[in-house]
């Protein structure tokens, strides 16, 4: 799990995954047979294969903000980068790329919106510190790695933890004859930006995502049936993708014969890469795999470490059968 | 020329006489210029250094409008907007409708009729054209359904080196093209004036495709709310402080070394630039940049006040500084950019 942590703690809001890139661009290098890198920041690490071109598709930024005004006295107002929301900033603390830390404290007593809080740097942004902040600078929320047990609590698990997977998989791949294209790409939660020139790159055949899904398995939840640690879900849709059928059968088929535990995912919220890559050029079949997932958007992402070591299993299997 | 282009009928769908005043003008200043499928005016100008790329500036042509969708029995107009409109921008203005440009203004009941509403922003809905016709059979002499409304405002210029005007958004972009093409430079320019921006970024996605640019830069004019009773978190950007440029909107995150690139050659020229500091809004660039494998895309904006309505305010020092911006970069920071 070290490669987890060091990938969670990194620095990486969206349009800014440079410190991703790299940890993952070292990470994958034995492995690879080509490394590249797109127009838009996304790593496309390739594991050549004579047979067809299938996409792997994990994310590599997070949520976080983006300083838009400096006021007179030195306090920050800022926007969002992603789905942060309002009540899960409030008292908590943000980091800026160069160490920078602010607080974030409400403006009003009901604060209800983004605008009605600002972030306290000290002295930040008092342009001969060290540690200067400026408009247009980002942060991302300070959420230090855990493990208990089964559990693993992280910031930015939201798609690091797809990252790790795809990096084990890779490592595990051996003489598989499908072409498989590894994607890290950049702003997923600014709209899927990157997995969308990514794939227009590649024009690949069959696309999987890897990325987390909610789990609402606690009080006041309920409303979706994922459970943590009861196996990594198959996407059958979300808002952005109706999955393709060939991808649904052959990753249940997959489970099916090596005895991995999965659940099926119906969401009829959020998106993720796969809903970009599937309407790519002519159209790609595209399916996901879902890392089930509590308190997404938040310092405190939390996932269970069987389902992650589930979903490496069924992907790496996944990619060593032909289609 | 701003004037002019201001002053032309173009809301988004029906930018022809935009574009007619624009070939006419771009026809001697390019090597060539063609309409595309949609509506976009392409014009090309050769560079002269020897390794050239391409670099694409786009403007877009339309503006935000209503049309028609019904008429009454009594001869009032209903109408839908087309693009963002505020609607307490649009009571007893005047517009005009159709090729014809009939004039007209819009309506609504007055307050002493219209109950607990009195002091609620109107409904688009409630809201209807007087074109002055007798009744419904009347009106029909004079406007079909689906006719476009434009604004009816003249390009006025006053205070500190003001102007006054309807569709600043964006002719002030089609502007600095038009001023830009009258020079040559290092890399291959390619001036697209877009359609349906307003709508949904439409016409930059099929430019951005044909044109297959090394890089763009989107040439706006955006948010400015220096206004009595905002504050300083709210600005967007200040008129009077120099064109702004985009870190991030809803639309797109600017490409950070372009961005920089045209910051500096600003600061190296004493040229007035500032940061557009909010991120709402979007433009072309959430198309162009994701462009089959993507481009590396910046915006840079003429601050206008009252946006999206039919008095926007500009200052002609923040065109200018727009313009100088741009020429300094394609001139000296773009030979050297690293593509």
């Amino acid at each position: 799990m070290e490669l987890l942590r060091r990938l969670c703690q990194a620095f990486g809001p969206s349009g800014n995954e440079g410190k991703i890139r790299e940890i993952i661009k070292n990470e994958v290098k034995p492995y690879a047979d080509e490394i590249t890198q797109d127009t838009l920041g996304n790593l496309i690490v390739r594991k050549k294969g004579t047979g067809k071109k299938i996409m792997l598709s994990a994310h590599m930024d997070e949520v976080g903000i983006i300083v838009t005004v400096i006021d007179d006295k030195n306090y920050i107002h800022f926007s969002n980068i992603g789905g942060v929301k309002p009540e899960t900033l409030h008292s908590s603390k943000v980091e800026f790329e160069n160490g920078a830390v602010g607080v974030v404290y409400k403006k009003v007593e009901k604060p209800s919106k983004l605008a009605d809080f600002y972030i306290d740097s000290f002295d930040a942004c008092k342009g001969d510190k060290p540690y200067s902040v400026k408009v247009g600078d980002v942060g991302v929320m300070r959420g230090a790695f855990d493990v208990f047990g089964d559990f693993i609590s992280s910031k930015a698990l939201d798609d690091r933890v797809g990252c790790y997977i795809l990096i084990e998989t890779l490592k595990q791949i051996s003489g598989s004859e499908n072409d498989l294209y590894f994607v890290f790409s950049v702003q997923e939660e600014l709209g899927l930006r990157g997995a969308k020139t990514a794939a227009a790159g590649i024009s690949p055949d069959y696309a999987i995502a890897v990325d987390v899904t909610t789990c609402d398995d606690f009080p006041g939840g309920g409303k979706y049936p994922l459970k943590l640690g009861e196996g990594p879900a198959i996407k059958i849709k979300d808002n952005s993708i109706m999955c393709h059928p060939i991808i649904k059968k052959h990753l249940s088929d997959v489970a099916q014969k090596h005895n991995i535990k999965v659940q099926y995912e119906v969401l009829d919220v959020g998106g993720t890469d796969a809903g970009a890559i599937h309407t790519s050029g002519a159209g790609v079949a595209t399916g996901a795999i879902s890392i089930p997932t509590r308190y997404i958007h938040t310092p405190c992402e939390t996932v269970s470490i069987s389902d992650v070591k589930g979903a490496i299993n069924l992907l790496t299997k996944a990619c060593m059968e032909v289609l | 020329m701003l004037k002019s282009l201001c002053n032309a009928f173009g809301v988004s769908g029906c930018e022809n006489d935009v574009r007619d005043l624009i070939a006419n003008e771009m026809q001697s200043l390019c090597d060539s210029i063609e309409t595309d499928s949609m509506g976009n005016l392409i014009c090309y100008k050769k560079g002269v250094g020897d390794s050239r790329r391409k670099i694409m500036l786009s403007a877009h042509m339309d503006e935000v409008g209503l049309i028609i969708t019904d008429i009454t029995n009594e001869g009032y107009l209903r109408f839908k907007t087309v693009g963002g409109i505020d609607p307490r921008v649009l009571i007893a203005k005047k517009v005009v409708i159709g090729i014809n440009k009939v004039p007209g203004v819009i309506g609504d009941k007055p307050p002493h009729l219209n109950d607990d509403k009195a002091d609620k922003a109107p409904k688009i809905k409630d809201l209807y054209i007087d074109i002055g016709a007798k009744d419904k059979e009347d009106a029909k002499n004079y406007v079909n359904l689906g006719d476009y409304v434009a604004f009816d405002s003249q390009y006025v210029e006053f205070g500190g080196n003001l102007i006054k005007a309807k569709a600043l958004d964006d002719r002030v972009g089609c502007y600095v093209l038009i001023e830009l093409a009258k020079n040559t430079y290092f890399h291959d320019i390619y001036f697209v004036f877009t359609v349906q921006e307003e709508v949904g970024c439409r016409g930059g996605a099929i430019a951005a495709y044909q044109v297959k640019p090394d890089i763009a830069i989107v040439v706006e004019g955006t948010t400015c709310s220096d206004v009595a009773g905002s504050t300083e978190d709210g600005f967007s950007t200040k008129l009077r402080h120099g064109a702004a440029l985009s870190i991030m909107d809803r639309g797109s995150y600017s490409d950070i070394g372009l961005r920089n690139a045209l910051y500096n050659t600003a600061t190296a020229h004493n040229i007035n630039v500032q940061f557009k500091q909010t991120t709402f809004g979007g433009n072309d660039a959430s198309v162009i940049h994701l462009s089959e494998t993507g481009v590396r895309t910046a915006v840079i904006s003429v601050p206008c006040r009252y946006i999206h309505s039919p008095s926007n305010v500009a200052c002609i020092d923040d065109i200018n500084s727009c313009k100088d911006i741009l020429d300094k970069f394609l001139t000296k920071e773009a030979a050297l950019w690293s593509f």
